[in-house]
């Protein structure tokens, strides 16, 4: 048995998981989580989380393949391999439209997907809560909240007792081996 | 959500009173029996049908691969290409692969931003299709070059004859145009995968463990992933949609950017894409009937999920009956005598036969879904189904063979027919897509397991403070 790495407390809902991430909040601990099979309404607020930063990335990205999109279609049309066709200007950039428009999609969904993997720090194959055998039941129907031991409020012997008084159940500390 | 409250208490009786109408989910599953069913399905031997059917997709792969290996053997001469139709079968069968791939995007990220939640039953499985039938279709433009270890040439990559494409080429923006949906849909897909791949994961032992814990990324389900998961969806889906309209506009403009009677017109883009949207939904409906009988899946893709994809291939397929009449009206009334020749030419002339099998498929099948009976009626829906497929498949032919047969001079006229060569490599790409999808089902969740239990009402915090006062809730 090594060092305590955080806690765990099953709640039996996702109304009870709201209201236990408002407690944990107002009791000023930083580093938590509400782990749910499916996104919850409303948690965001609850648990006092800030808005995802997601869309300047893709924002970002989309703006970058629109500008490589339209660069390259002048530098091969106008300054590489200049043809006139159709009696057209070399830079007839009505027509690269089309193309501009798919990179702009095509970086954007990049920066939204490997965005989100950047955030989320994933992938990340070990993690403390996976330590726990009931934790798997969290990708069915189950509703934890998990607090780590680097939360300067964490506390190994107060944890258990403040985890139970807000309604949960099944507490375990998280330890690995 | 209102009808619900008003019954928070919510076992059989009051499922019942509420009405099945109101729920997505039928059946009385909880959270749990939905995960233990869905899962279930990959986790066990697959149903001795579906070794069948892989057998018999594997075969068709085998034929298409065969027919390719001929036609790079030989040259386009083995199909029935002639002078004046170059484009045959194999520009049709892109088309309707393409076309085919629209309902998946339509379903996972229109259908989202407009908060249609009877979504969730189906988008897994539908986003599965648009990736296999846009890896079938980028076959087509794969091998119609012949020669196709020159097919870089597409390619804007520097090569050693110092030339670069044309980007004011319709085929050039296709290449663009299909490459990123074929990668935004499958990003889409993935990304959609990951909280199911985490269940499958924590159900699982050993090596499969290890290997869905690989492709989960070590998905943890907290509010802190979710929250810029959900942000990536719904940015994804902002992305896909001006994408899933513009792919097949694209593709219309193959088309109506040259100067061929009955192809020339502005019509296309939007015509185009509403027979997409058709014929995907087409697609769908035959499939989601398929699965739903073989695996058991009643319950979650219930028939008032079919009856509302049956109200939107009526209304996708009045729309392609409309713009049918249309391209009449305007051949007509443009005063243009080779546009004009070239509809009466359709509907009367050598392919009229064709004609009149994509008129009957497309304009009157869908019709019969103007009646609630037939709409909810399986056996109705699924033959249906196959006629959309069927008559989408001769739109594109219509469209591709009669213009060209017939265009300015009669001296360049010529009939067209298919060769073995064409048949075997159609038939022979329903075996690809086939074993692609068949795949799928086997080793991947085929309906999305945390999006179905969002939309459960039970998912809802709302539901239990009403409830009863203890969870702390409503104190």
């Amino acid at each position: 048995m090594s060092q305590t790495l955080g806690a765990l407390a099953r709640f039996a809902n996702p109304a009870e998981l709201i209201e236990a991430a408002k407690k944990i909040r107002d009791a000023g601990y930083k580093k938590f989580d509400c782990h749910s099979p499916f996104p919850i309404h409303g948690m965001d607020d609850a648990m006092g989380m800030k808005r995802s930063p997601l869309g300047y990335i893709v924002g970002g990205m989309t703006l970058t393949g629109a500008t490589i999109g339209m660069t390259l279609q002048y530098w091969v049309a106008a300054v590489e391999y200049p043809l006139i066709i159709s009696g057209k200007p070399f830079f007839s950039w009505q027509a690269f439209i089309i193309v501009t428009f798919a990179l702009f999609v095509l970086f954007g969904a990049f920066g939204a997907v490997l965005g989100m993997f950047h955030l989320n720090r994933l992938p990340r194959l070990h993690h403390p809560v996976f330590y726990s055998d009931k934790f798997a039941k969290v990708t069915d129907d189950a509703f934890y909240v998990s607090i780590e031991a680097e939360d300067e409020q964490f506390d190994e012997d107060k944890i258990q007792k403040f985890l139970s008084s807000i309604g949960g159940t099944d507490i375990e500390l998280l330890a690995g081996e | 959500m209102s009808i619900l409250n008003k019954h928070p208490q919510r076992d059989s009786a009051a499922t019942e009173a509420i009405g099945s109408e109101e729920l997505l989910v039928t059946g009385g599953h909880s959270f749990s029996t939905l995960t233990d069913k869905v899962s279930g399905i990959v986790e066990t031997q697959a149903p001795p049908k579906w070794y069948l059917l892989f057998a018999m997709a594997v075969s068709g792969m085998m034929v298409l691969l065969g027919a390719i290996g001929w036609l790079v053997w030989e040259g386009t001469g083995v199909w029935g290409l002639n002078n004046p139709v170059g484009w045959g079968w194999a520009i049709v069968n892109f088309v309707f692969w393409v076309g085919i791939g629209h309902a998946g995007t339509l379903i996972s990220a229109i259908l989202f931003l407009l908060r249609q939640q009877w979504r969730t039953a189906i988008n897994r499985f539908a986003e599965a299709m648009t990736i296999f039938a846009v890896i079938c279709a980028l076959v087509f433009p794969g091998i119609h070059v012949g020669r196709i270890w020159l097919a870089y040439y597409m390619f804007p990559v520097p090569n050693q004859m110092l030339i670069w494409p044309n980007f004011r080429s319709p085929l050039l923006w296709d290449i663009f145009a299909v490459g990123t949906y074929f990668t935004v849909s499958t990003l889409f897909w993935y990304v959609g995968l990951i909280p199911d791949l985490a269940t499958l994961r924590d159900r699982a032992t050993n090596v499969r463990k290890k290997v869905l814990g690989f492709f989960a990324m070590g998905w943890r389900g907290g509010n802190r992933q979710w929250q810029h998961y959900e942000k990536a969806y719904l940015m994804l889906a902002g992305l896909a949609t001006p994408l899933v309209l513009s792919v097949h506009s694209v593709v219309a403009t193959d088309f109506a950017t040259s100067m061929v009677p009955g192809w020339h017109t502005t019509i296309f883009p939007p015509y185009f894409v509403a027979g997409a949207v058709f014929s995907g939904f087409g697609m769908v409906m035959t499939l989601a009937i398929i699965a739903r009988k073989i695996y058991g899946l009643e319950d979650i893709i219930t028939v008032n999920h079919l009856e509302k994809m049956n109200k939107i291939i009526l209304v996708t397929g009045s729309m392609v009956g409309y713009a049918y009449m249309t391209e009449f009206f305007i051949a007509w009334y443009s005063g243009n005598e080779y546009e004009f020749f070239a509809f009466i030419n359709r509907a009367l002339g050598p392919y009229a036969w064709a004609y009149w099998i994509m008129f009957l498929c497309n304009v009157i099948t869908p019709q019969i879904f103007w009646f609630k009976k037939l709409r909810r009626s399986i056996p109705v829906m699924f033959v249906a189904s196959i006629f959309v497929n069927i008559g989408m498949w001769f739109e594109r032919f219509v469209i591709t063979v009669t213009s060209l047969s017939r265009d300015y001079l009669p001296s360049s006229w010529d009939y067209y027919s298919p060769s073995i060569w064409d048949i075997l490599t159609f038939v022979g790409s329903f075996g690809l897509f086939f074993t692609f999808f068949l795949l799928f089902l086997r080793f991947l969740p085929m309906v999305a397991l945390s999006e179905v239990k969002g939309v459960m009402p039970e998912a809802d915090p709302h539901h239990y403070h009403l409830k009863e006062g203890k969870n702390g809730g409503a104190k």
